[in-house]
């Protein structure tokens, strides 16, 4: 892999539910360190994408490349075979993600949540997982909330406990998927700060978010979906800023508030 | 004529009730544990399996449900070593067919408690990176189990009792220790004024240690 290839290389991906096709054909770079939001109607397979990126959906056609490797399919003796539980697992460490509804285990304390994938994916000894573990969560400002378990935190405290346990890992790109969709207004900006500081640290990020301020003001590129294809991609300037070009983006910015966070 | 309680038989042959208690909470146990293990297995069998084998333990599940335990105690015992020409044990045989019995219902509570394992959880599990052994022990298994702490209780409260049950094969738990004591002595009132106590208090305990179980262990609480 070259120097200047994107980290994320997305190409002509297409995925159906059934008659349904949700993904058209999607072309998407995503370049190391930088963060790309992807904005669009719900139905218009903005989450779909993401969830592919990782696997978590399998797709029909096309290719996704993370960091150079093929996620879904081992292409390697020129056949196309689909990869077992185990190669994913492997490849999936290496990519992050953060849920709408969080999805923390639920037995398990914020530490332990994060300590879990360090363990028994990366292989960590009890001791230093708890002590990355732990320098994440105070990182997300969780200091106080270590030993809680999950339903003893708020939404937005849920919410970082997701992020520390997804970037202890040391992902190559964090996925993250309409993060701020089911808090509290009051919880998002606490959410969201956590998020601009990892794109400052250079955190490779793809995001599908309703926040259009946020996508405005983080990221480096953002693209609007729109009947499961890529119908713009720009700089957040082009994209919010002067009344766009493209019809659907028009009508589709309309519809959202912009506010500020 | 007048019936005159006295409890002095009872509490002369009290050891035959407290021992026969114990036992009984013995079998309970030994069955729910050995249930557990049938039920767990044939759930996660049959959660990904195909129709035959769904078919194979639906079969064995509608049959026990639907033969009175009674039978099997006695399809056990006296069938089995005619059939197959070995024999066990009275307390075996009795704790084995608890044990089947307990396993046909415990399938049922854990299938129901996998299909409620939210979703989202496994996605998770699959995004840090587990490999699916990992993510049925770290997160399916303790996630169903807090599910299913209340089903299982319940059921541990109702083994319990059904090992009554086994005083028509003789085994000494505290049913028979009542019967022994009823047939020998005649204080028939007396007998069960304290039996029917003791089987309540032990399933009002049970129950308060399960409650506080499942504080323990409570995944929603608020």
């Amino acid at each position: 892999m070259s120097g200047n290839d994107p980290l994320v290389k997305v190409r002509g991906l297409t995925k159906s539910f059934g008659a349904n096709q949700v993904l058209q054909g999607v072309d998407l770079d995503v370049p190391k360190g930088s963060v790309v939001s992807i904005i669009g109607a719900s139905g218009s397979g903005k989450t779909t994408l993401l969830r592919c990126v990782n696997l978590l959906e399998t797709y029909d056609g096309g290719s996704i490349e993370v960091d150079g490797v093929e996620v879904g399919y081992d292409l390697s003796d020129g056949r196309r075979r689909p990869r077992g539980e185990r190669e994913l697992a492997g490849i999936r460490a290496d990519i992050g993600m953060v849920f709408q509804l969080f999805n923390l285990f639920p037995h398990l304390t914020a530490t332990e949540n994060v300590m879990l994938g360090l363990r028994k994916v990366r292989g960590m000894g009890k001791a230093e997982a708890r002590a990355a573990a732990e320098q994440w969560l105070v990182r997300v400002g969780l200091a106080d909330k270590l030993e809680s378990l999950p339903i003893e935190l708020s939404g937005g405290q849920q919410q970082r406990v997701g992020i520390a346990r997804a970037v202890a890992m040391n992902p190559k790109v964090l996925l993250l998927d309409e993060i701020t969709s089911a808090l509290d207004p009051e919880l998002v900006g606490e959410v969201l700060k956590v998020v601009r500081e990892l794109a400052r640290d250079g955190m490779t990020m793809m995001l599908v978010t309703h926040e259009m301020t946020f996508a405005r003001d983080v990221s480096s590129r953002v693209v609007f979906m729109d009947g499961g294809r890529v119908a713009v991609e720009g700089s957040p300037k082009d994209v919010f800023g002067a009344p766009a070009q493209h019809e659907r983006l028009r009508g589709f910015l309309a519809r959202i508030e912009l506010r500020d966070i | 004529m007048q019936y005159h309680l006295n409890y002095n038989f009872i509490w002369k042959y009290f050891d035959r009730l407290a021992w026969g208690l114990a036992l009984s909470l013995e079998l309970a146990t030994i069955g729910i544990l050995i249930g557990c293990i049938i039920g767990l297995a044939l759930a996660v069998l049959s959660h990904g399996a195909g129709r035959p084998v769904r078919f194979v333990v639906g079969a064995y599940v509608e049959f026990i449900r639907n033969v009175p335990l009674l039978l099997l105690v006695y399809l056990v015992f006296y069938g089995i070593p005619s059939v197959g020409g070995f024999a066990y044990d009275a307390t075996t045989s009795f704790t084995m067919t608890l044990a089947v019995y307990a396993g046909a219902y415990l399938v049922e509570v854990f299938r129901a408690g996998l299909d409620a394992i939210p979703k989202g959880l496994i996605d998770a599990g699959r995004a840090i990176g587990l490999t699916p052994a990992q993510r049925v022990l770290h997160v399916q298994l303790p996630t169903m189990f807090r599910i299913v702490l209340p089903s299982l209780g319940n059921a541990f409260i109702s083994l319990f009792k059904d090992t009554s049950l086994a005083t028509v094969l003789a085994v000494p738990e505290l049913m028979y220790g009542a019967n022994w004591i009823y047939t020998n002595t005649f204080r028939i009132v007396e007998v069960w004024t304290v039996v029917a106590p003791m089987y309540l208090v032990t399933g009002f305990i049970l129950l308060g240690c399960l409650r506080l179980l499942e504080r323990r262990f409570a995944i929603r609480r608020r």
